[in-house]
């Protein structure tokens, strides 16, 4: 098995890869903006910048308090959670109760002061950020060798999606969720402080992109732009998954990295464009997305 | 009526701009089982939704067991010990019957354990694992009703429970109201349906434009009917 479709096989699953994982972060961000519009209405434009800051604050936990990428999983997303929760209080819960453009704005402008800030302090050449030592290394799988840190983002990543999933399907506070979703006056009829829910989920939305953004460190350069390099397709992903929908985001993020590893052997050209060709394909044929509801 | 549990006086509401009840006054002893009657728009959803908290903007007191509910937030408003069930029942698509059962948080100690619920609605506990709106019209209505009969709740306000449900399962909800009166509830109760509200209420107060233009016992709404035809469709 040298050649699959006249394509060395090495090449092949070496793109593969590449797209699982591209996949991976297109999956963990686009849930997050899944959990966010579905809850708040709001379309988070401040997301990619709050990826990009889950990154830095793993550098700056090392450089700073020679803390290491263990510890940065743990409180890079509770430190990023925490300042969404602060956004969320002090800004974007003024605008539940105007049209969706003002939240759209407001996170919009915020993602770009955020950037902003970061390059005015750190540069925009980007800051190395190293693999922890019990993941450096590849594994010999035979057909390829795989490196132990790619494969580390593929198996995290699907896992938290699986845990959110869960969470918002199988507890409490997941009924909660998805009551609100559907009439959040109700729900807070019923006595529940849907207002303090709206903020944990705007907080928790917010953790998963940083520790998006803290998986990424030692992939991608830390840099304020990786954001927002990332963002654009992920709201691609999300549109062709269908707003709202926790499930179909996942399910696109991980499918939609693989098209465009795929593509990238079979026509290099069309890499960059591949997920947008599919996205007005997806909405000519469904315009409320592959998972949403109309 | 001294010790009313429910005192609400000189309310009124506004939807944005529109201006929906003009002054509404009710009192509610522990125990009775009251209703609202009246046309379409004559203000019977807006007051019990002016109850919740859920209208625009409101002003008047609300006194419930002796604390004011009118600055109120409508969860502390459940908080006090007041079940709601809506108008278009809010049974919730993405949940199943159980999970909508178990939705409202338990308010007071003393509501109803899930097995008596079952017992009162016997297909709620068939259909646990059904999403919340492939039920029959029925079977959300009495999923409506039994939701917050588990909270602890001592008020409860059903808005037209009746509304759209062939007529031996009105008969059901009937029999649970009376029920529910003996173990002791209150229940304020919006109807259009005349007949209906005769056999389950002790008192109705007759509503038209926004304000309360009548208060009937039950005993003398037949005699009443004449002088109530005017606000009525009967």
């Amino acid at each position: 098995m040298d050649d699959i479709f006249g394509i060395p096989a090495p090449l092949l699953f070496g793109q593969l890869l590449l797209g699982l994982i591209n996949g991976a972060f297109y999956a963990l961000l686009s849930l997050g903006l899944a959990v966010i519009f579905g809850m708040l209405n709001v379309i988070n434009f401040a997301h990619g910048a709050q990826f990009m800051m889950g990154a830095f604050v793993a550098w700056m936990l090392l450089e700073y308090a020679g803390l290491n990428y263990w510890w940065a999983l743990i409180l890079a997303p509770l430190l990023v959670g925490l300042f969404g929760v602060l956004l969320e209080r002090t800004m974007i819960a003024r605008l539940y109760k105007l049209d969706h453009l003002y939240g759209l704005l407001l996170t919009f402008g915020l993602g770009l002061i955020i950037e902003g800030i970061f390059r005015n302090q750190y540069g925009s050449s980007g800051l190395p950020y190293r693999i922890p030592p019990q993941l450096s290394g590849a594994w010999d799988l035979g057909f390829m060798f795989m490196p132990i840190y790619r494969g580390w983002v593929v198996i995290v990543a699907a896992v938290m999606c699986l845990a959110t999933w869960l969470v918002i399907e199988k507890t409490k506070i997941g009924s909660y969720l998805r009551a609100s979703t559907e009439n959040a006056a109700l729900v807070q009829a019923f006595g529940i402080n849907v207002p303090r829910l709206m903020t944990l989920t705007y907080g928790a939305g917010v953790a998963l992109a940083a520790f998006a953004g803290v998986l990424a460190a030692p992939i991608y350069s830390v840099n304020p732009q990786m954001g927002s390099n990332l963002i654009i397709i992920v709201f691609a992903v999300v549109v062709i998954g269908g707003m709202g929908s926790i499930l179909g985001s996942v399910i696109t993020g991980f499918g939609l990295g693989i098209i465009e590893g795929l593509t990238k052997v079979f026509y290099p050209e069309a890499s960059s464009t591949v997920i947008f060709v599919v996205m007005a394909i997806v909405l000519l044929a469904r315009p409320a997305g592959l998972f949403g509801r109309a | 009526m001294s010790d009313a549990m429910l005192k609400i006086q000189k309310l009124e509401a506004w939807y944005g701009e529109s201006h929906v009840l003009h002054g509404v006054d009710i009192e509610i002893a522990e125990g009775e089982v009251v209703t609202l009657l009246g046309r379409n728009g004559a203000g019977k959803t807006s007051t019990l939704r002016a109850i919740m908290g859920l209208v625009g903007r409101r002003a008047g007191s609300i006194s419930f067991e002796g604390t004011e509910l009118i600055g109120l937030r409508s969860d502390l408003i459940a908080r006090k010990g007041i079940g709601y069930c809506p108008e278009e029942r809010g049974i919730f698509a993405s949940l199943d019957v159980t999970e909508n059962l178990m939705l409202p948080p338990t308010l007071r100690p003393g509501g109803l354990e899930v097995a008596e619920i079952h017992t009162l609605f016997p297909n709620l506990k068939e259909r646990a694992r059904s999403p919340g709106t492939k039920l029959s019209g029925g079977e959300q209505q009495m999923l409506a009703i039994g939701r917050i009969l588990r909270t602890g709740a001592k008020l409860l306000l059903l808005d037209e429970p009746s509304e759209g449900l062939a007529p031996v399962i009105v008969q059901q909800i009937g029999r649970t109201i009376r029920e529910l009166k003996t173990r002791g509830f209150t229940v304020l109760l919006v109807e259009q349906n005349f007949r209906f509200a005769q056999t389950v209420a002790d008192r109705h107060y007759v509503m038209e434009h926004g304000r309360v233009m009548d208060m009937v016992p039950n005993a003398e709404l037949t005699s009443s009917l004449d002088r109530l035809n005017e606000y009525l469709s009967v």
